[in-house]
């Protein structure tokens, strides 16, 4: 924790957190999936949350954009209570926040530059000032693949899915991003080259993030802090290297290689 | 002995899932109508709908409405002369037509085609996120992609519905015309004589039901779709089968309504 605060300026510190989680709960049937699971993070803070398949890591961050309603607890996106929010108010937060899906969700009956497209068209805090084309190709270069504008999803490989659903969720510079395994299922390189994509469009522009993941390298690369996440609470968290060094064999095998 | 127990929980279980299917139909049109008058309205994605609608059933719907047309006249023409109302041929093959053929038809072909592709459309956006995506891309997808839907067909169903009339009629005088020389003055003038406001008006108010429930049920089915790829094909699959069987009952009301109305 206190780890994690040193990567912070020392001016943001008294800003109000960008997400803060207390007692977040959510059951399916009898099955329950968070219990109690508490986070605060800062602004410009980057966490990654590990833990096993089918913990609940998905749940946790669509519970903070809303797209599943928790049974309890409270949630505070950029110091709003999200379930306070009428569509309109959640509308707009939303285009705050970037999600990349873990299946990418790419419209497959959109081209890829449609895709893009989608999001800055249903923007409705502006009018359309930029140029829309200018900024797809931004997001496209942004994620190498200026070349695939004009392809179906379904030509593409499961990599460049992953870099089209990371360029769609950044297309509208949220302020919070919310990766769900950016790096799941693709070859060590290509896996590299994400990592390397995320890190670099964080430092462009310096957006608050939650990672969700099982790549180690992407942990010790991109984490200010790794949370941990196991019986439906924040188990353990702390630095990389706290959490390597750590004797609790839940979170051994996770960072043995 | 054991076989009616098994029975009895086999009829009480279709039972509670009709029932069960209802209520879902039931809420799923509440949460429609609650989204879809709110503005801002998607007046873009309701016009796309549409042409796709119309796209995908001109043909097949022209087609299947020819043949009907036809057939219809072939097959009643011998009995017909048999009793000397050869005469009466143009009437009768408009009066079904327009009552009952051109609608029917049209609703039920769309309801295989249309409704099934609704429902495995949405039902395949469901199970991989897409709908999702377009939820945190600050959209409402049950204004965005149901309400559209169920307004586009609502309105393209009545408007195939007049040209599968239009085209079925022309499938009637070409049958006619097999063994008869029908003029297409004479023709159309007996077939527009035979028809009558009561005829029209309860036929085409009643493809506006036909639409809205195939567009309900194909966007209640896809939304609610189970996980996974054969959740998909189910729901597409169910769709076909309840619409079909909305239809034919909303048939069978109108035509007890407009008979209790006298107009029959
Ligand atoms: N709609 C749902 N209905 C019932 N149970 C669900 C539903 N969605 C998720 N679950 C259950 O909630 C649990 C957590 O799911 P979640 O998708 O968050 O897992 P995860 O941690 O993201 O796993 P993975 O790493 O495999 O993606 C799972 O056990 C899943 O079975
Ligand atoms: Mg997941």
């Amino acid at each position: 924790m206190m780890g994690a605060m040193s990567h912070i300026e020392p001016g943001k510190q008294v800003a109000q957190p960008a997400i803060e989680i207390s007692h977040l709960q959510k059951a399916f049937g009898s099955k329950v999936v968070l219990s109690d699971f508490n986070l605060t993070i800062n602004n410009g803070e980057t966490v990654v949350v590990m833990g096993r398949s089918g913990i609940g890591k998905t749940i946790l961050i669509k519970c903070i954009i809303g797209l599943i309603k928790p049974d309890g607890g409270q949630m505070f996106v950029f110091g709003k209570d999200i379930s306070k929010l009428d569509h309109r108010e959640l509308d707009e937060l939303r285009m705050r926040v970037g999600f990349v899906f873990q299946s990418s969700a790419l419209y497959d009956s959109m081209t890829v530059r449609e895709n893009l497209e989608f999001p800055l068209r249903r923007d409705r805090r502006k009018k359309i000032t930029e140029n829309i084309d200018d900024l797809v190709r931004e997001a496209l270069r942004n994620v190498g693949l200026e070349n695939a504008i004009d392809l179906m999803p379904s030509e593409l490989s499961g990599g460049m899915r992953k870099r089209i659903g990371i360029a769609r969720g950044l297309i509208l510079k949220p302020e919070i991003v919310l990766y769900d395994e950016p790096t799941t299922g693709l070859d060590p390189i290509t896996s590299e080259e994400i990592t390397q994509l995320i890190l670099s469009l964080q430092q462009k522009y310096k957006t608050t993030s939650i990672i969700i993941t099982h790549d180690v390298d992407l942990a010790r690369e991109a984490a200010n802090r790794i949370v941990f996440l196991a019986k439906g609470v924040a188990y353990t968290q702390g630095t990389y290297d706290e959490l390597v060094h750590s004797d609790d064999p839940e979170i051994k095998h996770f960072f043995k290689r | 002995m054991a076989s009616i127990p098994k029975i009895k929980t086999v009829f009480s279980k279709s039972l509670d899932d009709f029932f069960y299917g209802i209520a879902e139909l039931a809420q799923f049109s509440v949460n429609v109508f609650r989204e879809g008058i709110r503005p801002p309205y998607e007046f873009k994605e309701v016009l796309n709908q549409c042409y796709e609608i119309g796209i995908k059933s001109f043909v097949l719907v022209g087609v299947t409405a020819f043949i009907l047309g036809l057939v219809l006249v072939m097959q009643s023409r011998p009995t017909m002369i048999e009793f000397g109302a050869g005469s009466y041929l143009p009437a009768m093959s408009s009066i079904s037509i327009v009552r009952e053929i051109g609608p029917l038809v049209t609703a039920l072909i769309c309801a295989g085609k249309i409704g099934s592709g609704i429902s495995a459309e949405l039902g395949s956006m469901k199970v991989t996120e897409q709908i999702d995506a377009m939820e945190v891309s600050g959209t409402n997808p049950f204004k965005y992609l149901v309400a559209t839907r169920i307004l586009a067909t609502t309105l393209m169903i009545p408007v195939l519905t007049v040209y599968a009339d239009f085209i079925s009629l022309i499938g009637a005088f070409t049958g006619s015309n097999i063994k008869d020389d029908v003029n297409v003055h004479f023709y159309f003038n007996r077939v527009f004589e035979a028809l009558h406001y009561t005829d029209v008006i309860p036929s085409f108010t009643k493809t506006f039901f036909f639409g809205f429930t195939i567009g309900l049920v194909g966007c209640t089915k896809g939304y609610n779709s189970k996980k996974g790829t054969e959740g998909v094909g189910k729901a597409a699959n169910i769709s076909v089968v309840v619409s079909m069987v909305g239809v034919i009952i909303i048939d069978m009301v109108v035509t007890q309504i407009t008979s209790m109305l006298g107009y029959l």
